[in-house]
């Protein structure tokens, strides 16, 4: 038996968690650990790693967690003003790595400020919805639309087009949820429509426009840059229906996969597992998305619905542009897979966003009177 | 008021925010409704396609070389052998600063200017992809090193390869050949021939000699093994197994220690000996001096020894029992003589006073005789014994071309033997259509008369002669001069004999034979011009001397040797045949330069034949004036 105080304790200390979104993420990190022990080819060492990463991940998901609601929002601005100067440092002093300047060198630890501004511009998206208009008028989404493309102006710039993608999609998220007028958002996407071919001569560098000629058709250039999605292809399709067994995936376990422990780690998985393993892993993902949807549903404030809505949708789209890209109707964007790729600033990332959700549900909901 | 209308808006908002989250909910389902569709494409209804890249990504097919077949001698002495030595590759292609590394590289192991300059060359024959060895013999102490270091040199790599060897050396240079690193010409030739497919993964093919003719007998069948391989083509086990099966070993009939004992005897002439056992056809010793080290062409040979091979004036690459053509001279007299009787223009009892010179009728030019006022009374039986050459003068004038052609062309001369070496050259015996095609000019008398002593257009290879001869000794009976006695087969695992073909068979008047075997014995004992080198034999011996001109003595001079250049002297020959009763060896010795043949050539041949029969090594002869 459990000590009657100690069992307190321990309700005391879990209070803010979720326990049906903490057992999904589990079981995903679980089957994050054991693929990832087939994709290292039996490497403890990345699986000891990684849990690590897990256990710093759950550490700072159960700090969010324990923020309320209103210091959260107090936060919003301070941290964007923050990440922007930050950006900035990047572009004037960066570390120049494979051709992009992303990194900054803070002596001890490298840090990849954009990373932060995934969670941050919608957090200060949603903190400015929230402080307008009590009826959002349309001078708000200009401002609101500001505060989303200045960062990402910045890590266009780095060059670093999939992050820049990812917190323009949350973005976007955000203000559709917030309301924006259907008539708009169609007018936008047709504005984006016409303004792709734009971009694609002007604003691209040669290796984004190959990257996307490769996705159009990977076998253009078989042992090129369409060598990934081709070999990816194939570890999945052979795969079959009930996979080739757990460490026999012979496309991952001879090194045909590139990036078999991160971005495509879901080849590895899909190959071993198969289609029953692929359609299991979806329904996972669905039943944690579907948590998260909820949550978002009853959230009380504005704030909190829209920075609830914006994680869910973005972390949805993680899943839904990895499994694209690696199965190849998606161009090969670095994306990782989130909670079962390897790599600890993706998890701290996705479980921050996570602890985030959680202190929406948990934390009394207080009424505007 | 306001906080009625708050409300409502608020409300209205919550309203509005959770049909886009029902929206959004349902764009998350379509969307993994989407990939699912995806896996189910490329699981369900794409998995054999993808199933069969997927083997097809992870086996290879790798060759397994077989074992070159290994060449012994007719005693079992091993002439040709393998063994496994660890090479130095680079891959021309992947080195950025070829020159730089390579200094590099010798900082490490040791890299001689000979090397380099081998690497260079066989780096002009070949593409920029194959791998090449740039040092070749690493000891275990340089293999350790270099693996230390290896992670410096991207594009080298150590790699165990059988190599050839050929213990003898230089004394059989000329009948085994060399093995030498296959160009891409060769490839293309192995393709013409649909043999490449057995060539995977070979490295070396015959280049001349028996390992050429014999190429595809020595090489044997590859074997291919099915590996699992990764990414990068590294194998990681083996799936299934098809196993090489060793080249064909082969017996030669070469007696090494006759070729020994005929390399002594020659000292430090050049030359070329052949012998043939006239019972079958069979190569007893096949002498070119001076040879060369095959050993040296094996990996490919440098720039430098190349041209000390190919530009030495004594031409060691030369095969001359093969490949050079002399006049056959005096040991062309015994295939007249038995070309007269034959065709009934001589008998044996014809005698004539030989003047010592010969005349066309109307004509003032004089054929000379060796020996300034003639021999006296001469008829068949000394014509060959004191090689008089005015009998022989006579005989052609009889005979004419046309007899001359056709009948000695049935002892072999003019065309190749046929021997199971690459590379015969077949000589020459004249005839006036010969003369019309080559000079356009017609035949006048007096080419045939000095055809008739084996000297004007004559040309012939030692081999030949001794063809030849052996048809003499053997009573006309042709068999195809050959080294292989015996293969033996590792795949059908069975020993192969090598059959014996008799060509064809002279139809020869037995009297007429043996008057000119008589003859020829008598060249060998006192009164014959071999009379020095037949003293005092233990077994009896038939031959004829012969002195073959390498320039032409003017009108009215004569021949001194000793005013002559060396190189300039006559070529000394003579062919021969032992015991004479039943032979068991033909043989013909040939001097470059060698001066006459009874007094140069002909105590050669006696040395050789004093070890077939009794065994006992020459000492290297002193070599004359």
């Amino acid at each position: 038996m459990i000590p009657p105080d100690i069992k307190k304790a321990w309700h005391y200390f879990t209070r803010y968690i979720d326990n049906f979104l903490l057992a999904g993420i589990f079981l995903l990190m679980l089957t994050g650990l054991i693929v990832l022990y087939s994709a290292t080819g039996g490497s403890s060492a990345r699986v000891i790693s990684q849990l690590i990463n897990m256990v710093v991940a759950c550490v700072v998901m159960w700090v969010v967690a324990n923020i309320p609601l209103q210091r959260m929002m107090r936060m919003a601005f301070p941290l964007y003003v923050l990440g922007i100067v930050l950006l900035i440092a990047v572009a004037l002093f960066g570390e120049v790595q494979n051709g992009a300047r992303r990194w900054l060198n803070l002596g001890i630890v490298q840090i990849q400020p954009s990373e932060l501004l995934k969670i941050v511009v919608p957090l200060m998206m949603a903190w400015y919805f929230d402080k307008a208009h009590i009826t959002l008028r349309w001078r708000d989404y200009v401002i609101a639309a500001l505060i989303l493309l200045l960062p990402v102006a910045l890590i266009v710039r780095q060059p670093d087009l999939g992050t820049a993608l990812l917190i323009l999609i949350s973005g976007f998220y955000v203000i559709f949820l917030a309301g924006l007028s259907w008539r708009l958002m169609i007018g936008l996407v047709v504005t984006v429509t016409v303004s792709l071919p734009l971009l694609w001569s002007f604003g691209m560098h040669d290796y984004q426009r190959k990257r996307i000629m490769t996705m159009l058709d990977p076998s253009q250039d078989a042992l090129g840059a369409g060598y990934h999605t081709i070999q990816s292809s194939i570890a999945i399709g052979s795969g079959g229906i009930a996979g080739k067994g757990w460490l026999k995936g012979t496309q991952s376990q001879l090194d045909f996969l590139p990036e078999p422990s991160t971005d495509f780690i879901f080849s590895v998985f899909s190959e071993e597992f198969g289609l029953i393993g692929n359609s299991l892993l979806l329904s996972l993902y669905l039943i944690v998305i579907g948590r998260c949807l909820v949550i978002t549903a009853s959230a009380p404030t504005r704030f909190a619905r829209l920075v609830a809505g914006s994680i869910t949708l973005t972390f949805f789209t993680y899943v839904f542009v990895n499994m694209g890209m690696v199965s190849g109707i998606l161009p090969v964007v670095g994306i990782p897979l989130p909670l079962i790729s390897y790599g600890g600033t993706s998890m701290v990332t996705i479980l921050l966003g996570f602890g985030i959700l959680m202190s929406i549900h948990t934390h009394p909901k207080l009424v505007k009177t | 008021m306001s906080d009625i209308v708050e409300l409502r808006n608020h409300i209205r908002e919550t309203r509005h925010f959770r049909i886009r989250l029902v929206i959004s909910a349902i764009g998350v389902v379509v969307l993994f409704g989407l990939l699912f569709g995806r896996f189910f494409y490329l699981q369900v209804l794409q998995e054999e396609h993808y199933t069969t890249l997927a083997e097809a990504n992870r086996i290879a097919i790798q060759p397994l070389t077989p074992n070159r077949g290994l060449i012994f001698d007719r005693n079992g002495e091993i002439l040709a052998q393998n063994y496994t030595a660890y090479t130095l590759e680079i891959i021309p292609d992947q080195v950025k600063n070829l020159d730089a590394t390579i200094n590099e590289l010798a900082t490490i192991i040791e890299i001689t200017p000979e090397d380099r300059r081998r690497f260079n060359k066989l780096k002009l024959e070949n593409t920029r992809f194959k791998s090449l060895p740039i040092r070749s013999r690493l000891t275990d102490f340089e293999v350790a090193r270099f693996a230390e270091n290896q992670y410096r040199f991207p594009g080298m790599d150590i790699k165990a390869h059988p190599l050839r060897h050929y213990p003898k050396g230089e004394l059989v240079s000329h009948v085994i050949g060399y093995i030498g690193r296959i160009s891409d010409k060769d490839l293309e030739q192995l393709e013409a021939d649909k043999r490449l497919k057995n060539y995977y993964g070979s490295t070396h093919i015959g280049r001349i000699g028996i390992e050429k003719s014999y190429e595809s007998a020595l090489h044997g069948q590859t074997g291919f093994e099915q590996v699992e391989t990764d990414a990068v083509g590294r194998p990681v086990r083996t799936l299934s197994r098809v196993t090489p099966v060793a080249g064909n070993d082969l017996t030669l009939s070469l007696d090494i220690g006759l070729q020994q004992a005929a390399v002594q005897a020659f000292g430090d002439y050049r030359g070329a000996l052949v012998a043939l056992d006239p019972s079958n056809g069979e190569v007893l010793a096949f002498v070119s001096k001076p040879g060369f080290d095959p050993n040296l062409f094996v990996d490919g040979i440098d720039h430098l020894n190349w041209r000390l091979l190919n530009e030495s004036i004594d031409r060691p690459l030369n095969n001359r029992a093969l490949r050079g053509v002399y006049p056959p001279g005096s040991t062309f007299k015994p295939f007249m003589a038995l070309a007269g009787l034959e065709l009934g223009k001589r008998s044996l009892r014809y005698a004539f006073n030989d003047p010592g010179f010969f005349s066309l009728p109307g004509s003032s030019h004089r054929f000379r005789d060796w020996k300034p006022g003639g021999h006296g009374w001469v008829d068949l039986r000394k014509s060959l014994v004191i090689s008089c050459d005015t009998y022989y003068y006579m005989l052609a004038h009889d005979l004419g071309i046309t007899n001359i052609h056709g009948f000695i062309g049935k002892f072999g001369f003019g065309k190749e033997t046929g021997i199971d070496i690459p590379g015969e050259a077949a000589g020459l015996l004249p005839s006036p259509e010969w003369k019309k095609r080559r000079f356009n000019q017609n035949w006048l008398p007096g080419d045939t008369i000095s055809v008739g002593i084996g000297q004007g257009f004559n040309l012939s290879t030692p081999l030949q002669l001794t063809f030849a001869m052996m048809l003499l000794a053997n009573d006309g009976k042709a068999y195809k001069p050959h080294f292989v006695k015996q293969q033996v087969d590792h795949y059908k695992n069975f020993v192969k004999n090598n059959f014996v073909e008799e060509v064809y068979r002279l139809n020869l008047k037995q009297e007429y034979l043996d008057s000119v075997k008589q003859a020829l014995t008598d060249v060998t004992r006192p009164g014959g011009t071999a009379s020095r080198a037949g003293a005092n034999t233990a077994y009896t011996f038939a031959g004829k001397t012969g002195t073959s001109q390498v320039i032409n003595i003017k009108q009215g001079e004569r021949y001194n040797a000793n005013k002559i250049d060396e190189r300039h002297r006559d070529h000394a020959l003579f062919t021969a045949f032992a015991p004479v009763e039943n032979p068991r060896i033909v043989l013909t010795v040939l001097i470059e330069n060698g001066g006459s043949g009874g007094s140069t050539a002909a105590p050669i041949a006696r040395k050789v034949l004093d070890y077939f029969f009794l065994g006992t090594m020459p000492e290297p002869a002193e070599k004359a004036g």
